[in-house]
């Protein structure tokens, strides 16, 4: 069993698939999650894929303002993805609402709907940064698992 | 009793040889993308990931029909491996694909499911008249539909049935969801339909669908080997030669509309299978 249980712990640090949802960001982040994919970044490399379903997805990518229109919508996405899951909030719209935090009809940062393991700060951030901040989401995973020393 | 526990082992080793298999296919298509591309171990790894995921379902029948799927995946090896009957077999495959679609159908709520089950009962359309079509015209040269006696056929079977091997490549490719032909659910980042038919299954039954098809890529590679049954290294020349167009023809060519596939590949085939039955007939 505790065999399995490695196999299992290490194809989590192995394979986070992400999906990657926009709460109304201006393109920025999104198109610099994106550029990730390309053989520039290779992401794929570290067997991250990109897929469209968040029932098949373990990490959440969030992007731009959360506002009081969309964040059932966040909540959603976040409950149809299986145990174990994390989040990455994307950009200073994400962190905080940015330039629009405040706006009358604006949440806040991604952390006011749902709990948040990595922020990746920039306008736009770059896809290193991105990358840097799902390599520190994968350190808190590690700490949940109890694989640090 | 030495066919039951080749069969065995068939059945132990099938999902390693397909996993790598996957594994290096993932790795050449990056390399013809330019890319670095994951470690040949990674659908290792996505898979173990599946199976240590909280189960998610919308209903019981998805959990059925999921492991009924990898069990006539499983058979279908078994059976093949076995030496048994090539009609058998075809209807394990069927029962699996059908089972597949089921578990898709019964989600009545997801319209991605719904259109990916719809799409993938057209590929079942198209595969199957094909795959009949080649099992016909190996029991037309060997005079039965055993696999024992293709294998023991003296010459190779490619020398008569070039044609029918080309169309069961064009089935080869549909059954495994590759470009052109993915149309009811695609790998890596086309997501139109978000993985259509296997939209919602999620953790580990996605992980036996995908530890099923695993099955399925050996079987359809074991099909490809008995047209080149007399040596053994002719027959891995011929599959790794087929496996690789397989890949290129998956990295030039994009998603077609099933109308297409459906005319394409059923005008193509029924056309070379035709042609090349009337020759063997004539000539036999």
């Amino acid at each position: 069993m505790s065999i399995l249980n490695n196999w299992i712990n290490k194809g989590r640090l192995k394979s986070p698939w992400v999906v990657h949802f926009d709460c109304g960001s201006c393109n920025g982040c999104d198109i610099e999650v994106l550029a990730c994919l390309t053989p520039m970044y290779d992401i794929e490399r570290f067997g991250i894929i990109n897929v469209g379903n968040p029932k098949h997805a373990d990490v959440l990518l969030v992007t731009g303002t959360v506002n009081h229109r969309n964040k059932h919508v966040l909540k959603n996405i976040y409950d149809q993805m299986p145990d174990p899951k994390a989040v990455i909030a994307i950009g200073a719209c994400g962190l905080s609402g940015g330039v629009f935090r405040d706006a009358y009809n604006v949440v806040g940062g991604v952390d006011k709907v749902i709990p948040v393991t990595a922020y990746v700060p920039g306008c736009p951030p770059k896809p290193e940064a991105i990358i840097d901040g799902v390599v520190t989401a994968l350190e808190e995973v590690k700490k949940v698992l109890g694989l640090t020393a | 009793m030495a066919d039951i526990i080749i069969a065995l082992i068939a059945v132990i080793l099938a999902p390693i040889v397909g996993g790598l298999i996957s594994g290096v296919d993932r790795k050449i298509t990056a390399r013809l993308q330019s890319r670095f591309g994951p470690p040949i171990l990674q659908p290792f790894y996505d898979v173990f990931k599946l199976l240590g995921k909280t189960p998610m379902v919308i209903n019981s029948w998805q959990v059925l029909c999921a492991y009924v799927y990898l069990a006539a995946s499983m058979l279908c090896v078994f059976l093949f491996f076995m030496q048994s009957d090539l009609l058998l077999i075809f209807f394990v495959l069927t029962i699996g694909a059908v089972f597949l679609v089921m578990g898709a159908l019964s989600t009545p709520n997801s319209p991605y499911s719904q259109i990916g089950a719809q799409r993938e009962l057209m590929q079942m359309l198209t595969y199957e008249p094909l795959l009949i079509l080649v099992f016909v015209a190996i029991a037309m040269v060997t005079g039965s539909f055993k696999v024992s006696d293709a294998l023991a056929y003296p010459k190779p079977l490619l020398t008569q049935l070039p044609l029918i091997f080309i169309v069961l490549g064009y089935a080869l490719t549909i059954k495994l969801r590759k470009s052109p032909f993915d149309i009811s659910a695609s790998h890596h980042a086309h997501q139109e339909i978000v993985r259509g038919v296997l939209t919602e299954y999620s953790g580990p039954f996605l992980a036996l669908i995908e530890i099923a098809h695993w099955y399925e890529v050996i079987f359809v590679l074991a099909l490809c080997g008995l047209f080149w049954a007399t040596n053994l290294f002719g027959m891995l020349v011929l599959l790794v030669i087929t496996y690789f167009l397989e890949i290129i023809v998956d990295n030039v060519s994009a998603r077609m509309t099933w109308r297409w596939m459906l005319k394409g590949a059923l005008s193509v085939g029924l056309v070379l299978s035709f042609i090349n039955i009337v020759w063997v007939y004539t000539a036999g």
